[in-house]
């Protein structure tokens, strides 16, 4: 039934045999190219970042393969099963939450892990997308605009699931979550005076958190964001490194395999988290020029996908997802340039690491699945 | 419901919001671009210049220190590669287990090895094992611990190790001059480091070598003057004398006497430059250049040499020795014995203070001073050496009678034996004083006229009648050669004025009297009185023993040959 519909909303257009093959599997091939594209610059910086450890790159490859798929399937899903699914996605992530505050694996000085014995689980990347999907559920229920009261349930919706990441504690991943959460309020119409209000109460809370909320480490981070070169051995020292390699750079970078911040180990982290400031000097400003070119094409892909959904639902999604994204880019960007202070947010579809690269995948699935299952109706 | 909720979308939502958003998002992306612009082209020097200084090193490439060698080319310090083993304690490992298989390379415990990495947890250099053979270097760094390093260096060795140890010094650990001819030579041997520009990672480790900027310049050779067999020879005989007298120190020069090199330099203690203690501190000087001693008799043929210059005498000129006893101003000069009168070659021959006093106080105290300025003392011998010293002649204004006749047996003047042995070799080559030098001379120096020939002529008989049955030194004589020479033995100041019991035990000689070539001057430091002390007994026997052996080995051709047949008809006769 689907299949028929697709090959009727497209007979009006020009057709090629590719276009044809990506529609059948319900792949949006704009954001498909950007994806693409995205993941071979990043295998291609890991390669330098990693010293050339074809064990590394393998398993990044494997990684991408499983997270490729995944998108596939699940832009197959229909978005009104997506929909339709939205309170369970993110009723059992939040039993994951819960679980995993019970029973969970500790990494690092935090309690982030569900183990399956099989393999481990991240339950708050699974709220990337389950929070938005839940608070779009919730708006699209109702008439937009959305009254007082609705907010103050979608806030709730945002901040139990915020509130558990938050406590693992993981301040990188809470941010994202909640962002994706209150992008969704953004696109439904609030009233600015509501967004006004909102970022007067967090100017108000943010005291509060720093005092009774936030442990050492996370303080010590805002600190050490403030004023790196207070500290240029211990906690500042991510920070100037990486300031250096991405100043080194310059303006056509020091070539590949060729950085020698990266290369002689001195910048941390180079991998993952700070995988931007490999990339931005051993290709320079020029290289970051075109980074940058490729993540806003994919995001102007992705708004466009928003705008042109059909249902309240998948229209909320989209934006919320599309802007997550960008948080991501800026967030990290920000980071590793020294812009923001150091919080655990890697460089979307670039650094190396299998978790966040599944989610992000899943995320782009919702996107081409909302896309590709349009009904074109002809006025 | 899908199809109402999205009617309800496109009338009530307001799209301009995405397109708001879309906005943002470029602005944010203009921002981001702006941020690397300003980090990327505006601070890139600077940042540049900082990711530089973390992994580019300018380091020394060690220059091969030059060799010294003895006048026939004999090794006396050679540079040997050797490597040492350091670490950065902040990149090491802390566990002993780590250290296993480098405890057993470097020969040190893998607990003690963690111990001084630990203990230098603020640094990031420490020397685990310096100056290993250079074999071990491959097998530390395959290794692979992390922090740890080898790096190249060169090992100072001395062959002649304590025969030459005060001539030839020593260098530190980092391979610097700091005694002896090293110190002295240091710049001309230490030859110019290179410099090379290499990558170092965050572990310090040297990845790659980008630049070699500069290629070490090895240091050049230095060919001594030094006889090393004559040197070995000298010192055996001095230390065996030092021994048997059970003295503090000794001292020996042998001279060129025309070309004032000198061909041997040895001292009492030494020590081992190959392997110092802290003990060896005090020998580390050249006494034979570096410690003043009142020359006592051995002064006295340069008074008697003024003398004859001044025309005043003769060397048959009679000098009534006064019963061994004179009177200068309120002091008394003594003789050992009643000489009655002699000539002044008698004077020199018995050694009489009274005799040489008698004779310096007819001479002008100016012409004195003069003279004694000539022939080098109170001045510097030319050598270069560090820490040679010049000893003092007092100016003759200062000099009242008995300060004028005591100068003349050689109190109240400090010298150092070299500048003693310059002087002899003076009187020994016609009167010329050449400059002194420890470096091979190609040619021969002019120097400078002090004396005539006539004058050093008559001076070299005297001497030479010191050295027979009527002189001071019969123990000097050497078959085969004709030897002249003085000896002097001398009090040594001690707390409260000239001690009893403290001596020092000279003697200066010039063999052979014929065709003079070698000068030597043995100084022996407070001798054991009960084994005599005298000049003629302590210091005479090695002068005698040093100089046959070298007369022998330089191919010097005995001048003496008619007593030969008779002292072997002695000896002989003797066994009998």
């Amino acid at each position: 039934m689907a299949r028929s519909a697709l090959s009727q909303g497209f007979e009006s257009k020009q057709k090629t045999g590719a276009q044809d093959f990506f529609q059948s599997f319900h792949i949006d091939w704009p954001l498909m190219t950007g994806i693409i594209i995205l993941c071979v610059l990043g295998l291609v910086v890991l390669y330098s970042a990693s010293g050339e450890d074809w064990a590394t790159m393998t398993r990044q490859m494997v990684w991408l393969c499983i997270a490729l798929t995944v998108m596939i399937l699940t832009a197959q899903i229909p978005p009104h099963h997506l929909e339709f699914w939205a309170p369970w996605v993110f009723g059992i992530g939040l039993m994951f939450l819960v679980l995993v505050l019970l029973f969970g694996d500790v990494g690092k000085g935090a309690q982030r892990w569900l183990n399956f014995g099989l393999f481990r689980f991240q339950p708050s990347e699974m709220m990337k997308f389950a929070v938005p999907m839940m608070v779009a559920w919730y708006m699209a229920t109702k008439p937009l605009p959305p009254s007082t009261k609705r907010i103050m349930v979608a806030l709730l919706i945002i901040l139990i699931p915020v509130g558990l990441i938050a406590k693992q504690p993981d301040l990188g991943t809470s941010l994202l979550v909640a962002s994706a959460g209150l992008f969704v309020l953004l696109l439904t119409g609030v009233s600015w005076v509501l967004i006004g209000g909102f970022l007067v109460t967090l100017a108000a809370v943010a005291p509060v958190v720093w005092f009774f909320y936030m442990h050492d480490y996370q303080r010590q981070r805002v600190l050490t964001f403030l004023n790196p070169e207070n500290d240029p051995l211990g906690s500042g020292y991510h920070i100037i490194q990486s300031k250096i390699a991405i100043g080194s750079g310059g303006l056509y970078g020091k070539g590949w395999l060729n950085g020698t911040q990266s290369q002689l180990d001195f910048l941390p982290e180079r991998s993952t988290d700070f995988i931007f400031a490999v990339f931005a000097e051993e290709f320079g400003l020029v290289g970051v020029v075109g980074l940058l070119a490729v993540y806003l094409y994919i995001i102007f892909r992705g708004m466009i996908i928003a705008v042109q959904a059909q249902s309240t639902f998948g229209r909320l999604l989209a934006g919320s997802l599309v802007l997550t994204f960008m948080v991501y880019i800026i967030v990290n960007i920000g980071m590793v340039s020294g812009l923001l202070p150091v919080v655990g947010v890697p460089l979307p579809l670039v650094s190396y690491g299998g978790t966040s690269l599944v989610t992000l995948m899943i995320a782009f699935g919702i996107l081409m699945s909302i896309h590709t299952h349009r009904k074109l109706l002809t006025s | 419901m899908t199809q109402k909720n999205n009617n309800e979308m496109t009338n009530n939502s307001p799209a301009w919001r995405y397109y708001m958003v879309i906005a943002a998002m470029s602005c944010v992306a203009v921002f981001l671009s702006y941020r690397a612009l300003t980090i990327q082209v505006m601070e890139n020097d600077f940042l540049k210049n900082e990711g530089d200084a973390r992994h580019l090193r300018t380091i020394l490439l060690p220059a091969h220190r030059g060799m010294i060698s003895d006048r026939n080319g004999e090794v006396l310090a050679i540079s040997s590669p050797v490597v040492s083993v350091w670490a950065n304690p902040q990149a090491a490992p802390k566990e002993p287990s780590k250290y296993k298989e480098l405890a057993e390379l470097i020969e040190i415990s893998e607990k003690n090895i963690s111990q001084m990495i630990a203990g230098k947890q603020d640094k990031e250099f420490v020397y685990l094992r310096r100056q290993m053979n250079p074999t071990i270097e491959d097998n530390v760094r395959a290794l692979k611990i992390p922090g740890i390093s080898v790096v190249r260096e060169f090992k100072r060795y001395y062959p002649a190790a304590e025969v030459t140890s005060q001539l030839v010094g020593f260098t530190d650990i980092d391979d610097k001059g700091i005694e002896g001819v090293e110190l002295q030579l240091d710049d001309f041997l230490k030859g110019k480091p290179g410099q090379d520009r290499v990558v170092k990672d965050r572990m310090g480790r040297i990845i790659d070598s980008i630049d070699l900027l500069e290629i070490p310049e090895s240091g050049k050779n230095v060919e001594l003057s030094i006889d090393k067999r004559l040197q070995y020879i000298a010192y055996r005989e001095l230390k065996k004398q030092v021994q048997a007298h059970n003295a503090a120190t000794g001292s020996l020069v042998l001279m060129n006497v025309h070309t004032g090199e000198i061909l041997a330099m040895v001292n009492e203690p030494s020590y081992n430059p190959n392997r110092i203690t802290k003990s060896d501190a005090p020998n580390f000087r050249n006494r034979a250049m570096t410690d003043l001693i009142e020359p006592g008799s051995t002064i006295k043929p340069f008074i008697a040499a003024t003398a004859l210059k001044s025309g005043m005498f003769s060397s048959h000129t009679l000098i009534e020795t006064n019963s061994g006893v004179l009177k200068v101003g309120k002091n008394y000069v003594k003789d050992t014995h009643d000489y009655g009168d002699l000539d002044l070659a008698g004077v020199i021959a018995k050694s009489s203070n009274v005799g040489i006093s008698l004779v310096a106080l007819q001479l002008s105290k100016e012409m004195i001073w003069e003279s004694l300025s000539d022939f080098g003392f109170g001045e510097l011998t030319g050598s270069q050496f560090p820490g040679e010293r010049k000893g003092m002649l007092p100016f003759f204004g200062e000099w009242d009678e008995f300060e004028q006749a005591t100068l003349a047996f050689g109190y109240g003047i400090s010298v150092t034996p070299l500048q003693l042995a310059q002087a002899y070799a003076m009187i020994a080559n016609g009167g010329y004083l050449k400059p002194v030098t420890l470096l091979k001379r190609d040619t021969t120096p002019k120097g400078k006229q002090i004396l005539s020939e006539e004058v050093t002529h008559e001076i070299m008989l005297m001497l030479e009648s010191v050295v027979t049955r009527e002189g001071t030194a019969l123990q000097a004589d050497i078959p085969g050669y004709r030897v002249a020479g003085k000896t002097g033995t001398a009090k040594k100041i001690g707390k409260h004025g000239y001690m009893d019991k403290n001596y020092l035990a000279m003697f200066a000689g010039v063999a052979p009297v014929s065709n003079p070539q070698l000068v030597a001057v043995v100084v022996i430091d407070d001798p054991d009185i009960k084994t005599g002390y005298y000049g003629g007994v302590v210091a005479a026997p090695v002068f005698s023993r040093v100089v046959s052996e070298a007369l022998r080995l330089l191919d010097i051709a005995p001048d003496d040959v008619h007593e030969k047949p008779l002292r072997i008809a002695q000896a002989e006769g003797s066994m009998h």
